[in-house]
């Protein structure tokens, strides 16, 4: 058989796509990838899935291989009755932190689609993962897959020796307490994949160690040596500890060695994804602006058919599709909208910038070519600081932002800045507030452990503008947290800058 | 770069998942389950389907802020507002359309979604406190038997069709002319014949030619080729190819309250699955009477209601009637469930026994009548009602040995008992015939 030899420079036509047609869609995108935008990124595993196995995926939060809990089946089932009824579709890929950098692709996509969703996330995520300095620190690309090999192993290991009743438990609580298995500030570098051998080892050590809230040995009580005491038994314990699993973990008295594992598990995956959630808004936009920029290129160059690229713009104004807040489609601020905006902005300003532009980002206004600006941007920011670096006075008018006050002592709500000269920068401060997690977060703390008495554990909520948590559910936490424990566990709500007490929540573990 | 297929991976990766969810909302999606069974009509008792459940009970909570307190909200979209304008709270939910929703999404009351035909089932079943064995029986369908279904080129070796094989193997070896042995054997003897004789070279030569060309289209064309190999085609085919009628009576005077309806619902739900199971066809009929029997649909029979006195024997002769004309015995297997709360009109017992005795029970597979009762008057203290009239008239006919199954029905555990007759002769029936 003589293959056709093609003199068209077209990637494909129509619809239809196979493995071949991937490959040079791959290829061609990685050409302009590296020649134009000069993306740095992981080896690409393009993997192609049903419909059936994307809602797998989106049950356990998007990994490949996850250890089993109901939640995840609760999700599915959740998932599977929208899909089907057709109130929703599938996203069109998942792209899993991992090197190789894995992407899924449905089996449904057209060709362009493909194509777009390879420029998407097997370049700009993976150029993102690969760069960003918190993806860089915090999560461990080489070993996630290996460690959730071994995660789900042990966890199933679990169930067959304690029960599945037992190990839900501990997962259930773990769970309720995710958000609070992150390390925010410090971090030595992490290696999942020796994660499996220090589990062993560990548990060696833990038969020889001293656990202080064991001690039995008689103290000698005087007065002056509580102040002293306090201070000791706060350094011993890493008092006070914003990480609360990894407290648990540690402190516990009453967990198994394989408890502990459990909660260790949780705050792995825990600690995995916690930069997605700080860099959601750039990592979207970094992704859309690369897929924008590689497909434009592939169709000045001859390559994609007018058609593939209106199919291809039909779902990238889509997916940027920002609804005003008044408008009932609203839901918050679409992360793909505002990012890919803010790029395009940066590469506004790089290459025809105003008067205005010159004054506020007098370091690369003008500068010409935008890719060393953003490039630099991806890598060493985050939601927060990016908004805050590069949000500009054109971007904020063009989206008409404003700044609400919503005081719960007031009767009305106050318009506190909008899109103006006085409004800048105050705006600006307000919205990269709203993607810090330190903020939206509850700022909740361990801060002391009653050893005298009952071995009460003492936390702290530290309330800020006077938002108090949900009280419903934060004792139904605190119950779990109990559970961990296993004495009583207290909650204080205090006014930081008082040291005011405005609440109180105890909770005594399940008997 | 790797391009991977995964679609061929097994699939169901996310059942032990959706096990673990079920058993632990076992109890909110039971009581679903029983409120859309309770809902549908007896045939669709079987399909799965779309169930919801209140969502407090499956919530996963976390820490998050309450109301109250300062929030900021930054929005896009401004059309008329300056720095300082003050804005009317909207009525409902704190904070305005600016409010994150909340990690659950949309804050929902319920949680919808499907169950297969499979779980359904089995949820029904647990409700009625099934035993696993009668459970296992209900819920698998029938094993196939295996019949013969033509040829097929692939096969196991012991299916192999000699005959079949061997006319392809004839056919082909007559359409391309592969000689007979026996025409070889007649070449071979006849050279061997002329062997010697003078002048007869030149013919042996010729004949020599031949039985070469002959030999080598005999050692090219093979005897059996792949192509002629046959195999016995089986295909599975649902065992039992029977057809049944299930008959439901009921009293529809003012005496039988909804809830005693409900009891007898499940009664016959039960019965039809169990039906369904064993017979390919399965119909039902629903009779209901008061005073005057008639047939009815569903949604009459459960619902509608009617008011007058009680006589029992006027269903019967409906069914005896219904039975003549439409479901000879001799085509049909006849299933009869009555349901009462016991009364009849002083003086009908005796009709009603005759007309059992001599027309129903003998074509009747099975008979079973439920005495459905009130929870309150279980535990009674001396059983102020003594047996009623319609128990104590069949009561006289089980101990004369007539086969039917009766039983008092005051809760939903109470049902199943009366199916233990049935399961049982089954499995004697078949222990009979392994």
């Amino acid at each position: 058989m003589n293959a056709p030899v093609s003199t068209s420079p077209l990637l494909y036509e129509g619809a239809d796509w196979d493995f071949a047609t991937l490959m040079r869609i791959h290829d061609a995108c990685e050409v302009v990838a590296v020649r134009d935008l000069g993306l740095d990124f992981y080896t690409n595993r393009i993997e192609i899935i049903s419909a059936e196995q994307m809602l797998d995926a989106y049950a356990s939060t998007g990994l490949p291989l996850f250890y089993r809990h109901w939640s995840f089946g609760k999700q599915f089932a959740q998932h599977e009755a929208l899909y089907r009824k057709g109130l929703r579709g599938l996203a069109y890929e998942i792209v899993i932190n991992s090197d190789p950098c894995l992407s899924y692709v449905m089996e449904e996509n057209t060709a362009t689609l493909q194509a777009l969703v390879i420029a998407h996330a097997a370049f700009g995520h993976n150029h993102f993962f690969k760069n960003n300095r918190l993806f860089k620190e915090w999560t461990d690309a080489k070993g996630i897959l290996d460690y959730l090999e071994f995660a789900k192993g042990y966890i199933a290991e679990c169930e067959d020796r304690y029960g599945e009743i037992a190990v839900e438990r501990v997962l259930d609580s773990a769970h309720a307490l995710m958000n609070y298995g992150v390390h925010r500030h410090h971090r030595r570098t992490i290696d999942l994949r020796s994660e499996e051998q220090r589990e062993r080892e560990r548990r060696a050590h833990d038969e020889r160690m001293y656990n202080v809230l064991w001690s039995t040995l008689p103290e000698r009580s005087s007065s002056s040596a509580v102040a002293d005491d306090v201070e000791k038994r706060r350094a011993l314990l890493q008092l006070p500890q914003e990480n609360v699993l990894y407290f648990l973990e540690k402190s516990a008295p009453r967990l198994a060695p394989w408890q502990r594992e459990v909660i260790r598990i949780v705050r792995n995956v825990a600690q995995y994804f916690h930069p997605q959630r700080q860099t959601k808004m750039m990592n979207e936009g970094c992704a859309t602006y690369v897929h924008h920029r590689i497909l434009n290129t592939l169709h000045r160059e001859g390559q994609l058919t007018d058609g593939a690229l209106l199919e291809a713009l039909h779902s990238h104004t889509s997916v940027i599709m920002q609804p005003d807040f008044d408008d009932p489609r609203y839901s918050g601020i679409n992360p793909y909208a505002l990012g890919f905006a803010m790029m395009e902005d940066i590469e506004r300003i790089c290459r025809e910038p105003t008067e205005e532009d010159r004054a506020w980002f007098p370091d690369f206004a003008g500068c010409g070519d935008p890719m060393p600006v953003l490039r630099h941007g991806w890598a060493e920011f985050r939601d927060e600081s990016f908004i805050l670096q590069f949000l500009s006075p054109h971007l904020m008018r063009k989206m008409k932002l404003f700044h609400l006050k919503d005081d719960a002592a007031q009767p009305a709500l106050r318009v506190d800045a909008m899109h103006d000269e006085r409004g800048y920068r105050r705006l600006r401060r307000a919205l990269a507030k709203q993607y810090d997690p330190a903020w939206t977060d509850p700022d909740i703390q361990v801060v002391d452990v009653d050893l005298s008495g009952d071995r009460r554990l003492i936390l702290e909520h530290r309330v800020q503008d006077g938002r108090l948590l949900e009280e419903q559910e934060a004792r139904q936490v605190l119950r779990h947290l109990a559970h961990l424990w296993s004495y009583d566990v207290l909650l204080r709500e205090v006014d930081p800058t008082t040291g005011a007490s405005l609440r109180e929540h105890a909770v005594s573990p399940p008997r | 770069m790797q391009i991977l297929d995964r679609r061929l991976n097994p699939s169901g990766r996310s059942l032990p998942n959706r096990q673990r969810f079920l058993r632990r909302a076992k109890a909110l999606v039971q009581e679903a389950v029983r409120d859309a069974s309770a809902k549908r009509d007896i045939r669709s008792a079987d399909e799965g389907g779309e169930v919801s459940i209140p969502l407090h009970g499956i919530r996963e909570p976390s820490f998050h802020h309450g109301s109250g307190g300062t929030r900021d909200h930054v929005l896009p979209g401004n059309k008329e507002y300056r720095e300082g304008d003050e804005i009317q709270r909207p009525p409902s939910g704190g904070g305005g359309s600016g409010n994150e929703g909340s990690p659950d999404g949309g804050g929902e009351d319920a949680f919808r979604f499907v169950l297969t035909r499979e779980e359904f089932l089995s949820l029904f079943l647990d409700d009625l406190e099934l035993p696993d064995l009668a459970k296992r029986r209900l819920v698998e369908g029938s094993d196939p038997a295996w019949h013969r279904a033509g040829y097929s080129v692939a096969g196991t070796p012991s299916n192999l069709s000699l005959a079949r094989t061997m006319r392809n193997s004839l056919s082909r070896r007559i359409a391309l002319k592969r000689p007979r042995p026996e025409a070889v054997a007649a070449l071979e003897a006849e050279i061997a014949a002329l062997e010697g004789q003078p002048g007869s070279d030149d013919r042996i030569a010729k004949l020599k030619a031949e039985l070469e060309i002959q030999l080598r289209r005999s050692q090219r064309i093979p005897w059996i080729d792949p192509i002629d190999v046959r195999y016995r085609r089986f295909e599975p085919v649902p065992r039992p190819v029977a057809r049944a009628v299930m008959f439901c009576l009921m009293d529809v005077s003012g005496s039988m309250t909804e809830e005693m309806k409900d009891l007898a619902k499940r009664f016959y739900t039960l019965l039809y699955i169990f039906l369904q199971r064993r017979y390919k066809q399965v119909e039902i009929v629903f009779i209901r009477h008061t005073h005057e029997a008639a047939e009815v649909d569903e949604e009459t029979f459960f619902h509608s209601r009617e008011t007058g006195g009680t006589l029992v024997s006027t269903a019967l002769e409906e069914m005896r009637k219904v039975v003549a004309d439409r479901y000879p015995p001799s085509d049909w297997n006849i299933y009869a469930a009555q349901a009462s709360d016991g009364d009849n009109a002083a003086g009908d017992s005796q009709r009603t026994a005759r007309l059992l005795i001599d027309t129903i029970l003998p074509a009747c597979q099975y008979y079973a009548y439920i005495e459905v009762g009130r929870d309150g008057d279980h535990g009674m203290p001396g059983f102020p009602r003594g047996p009623t009239d319609l128990w104590r008239t069949y009561e006289q006919l089980v101990s004369a040995g007539a086969p039917m199954a009766m039983k008092k029905v005051r809760g939903r555990r109470d049902i199943f008992p009366v199916f233990r007759e049935l399961f049982a002769k089954r499995g004697l029936l078949e222990e009979a015939k392994a």
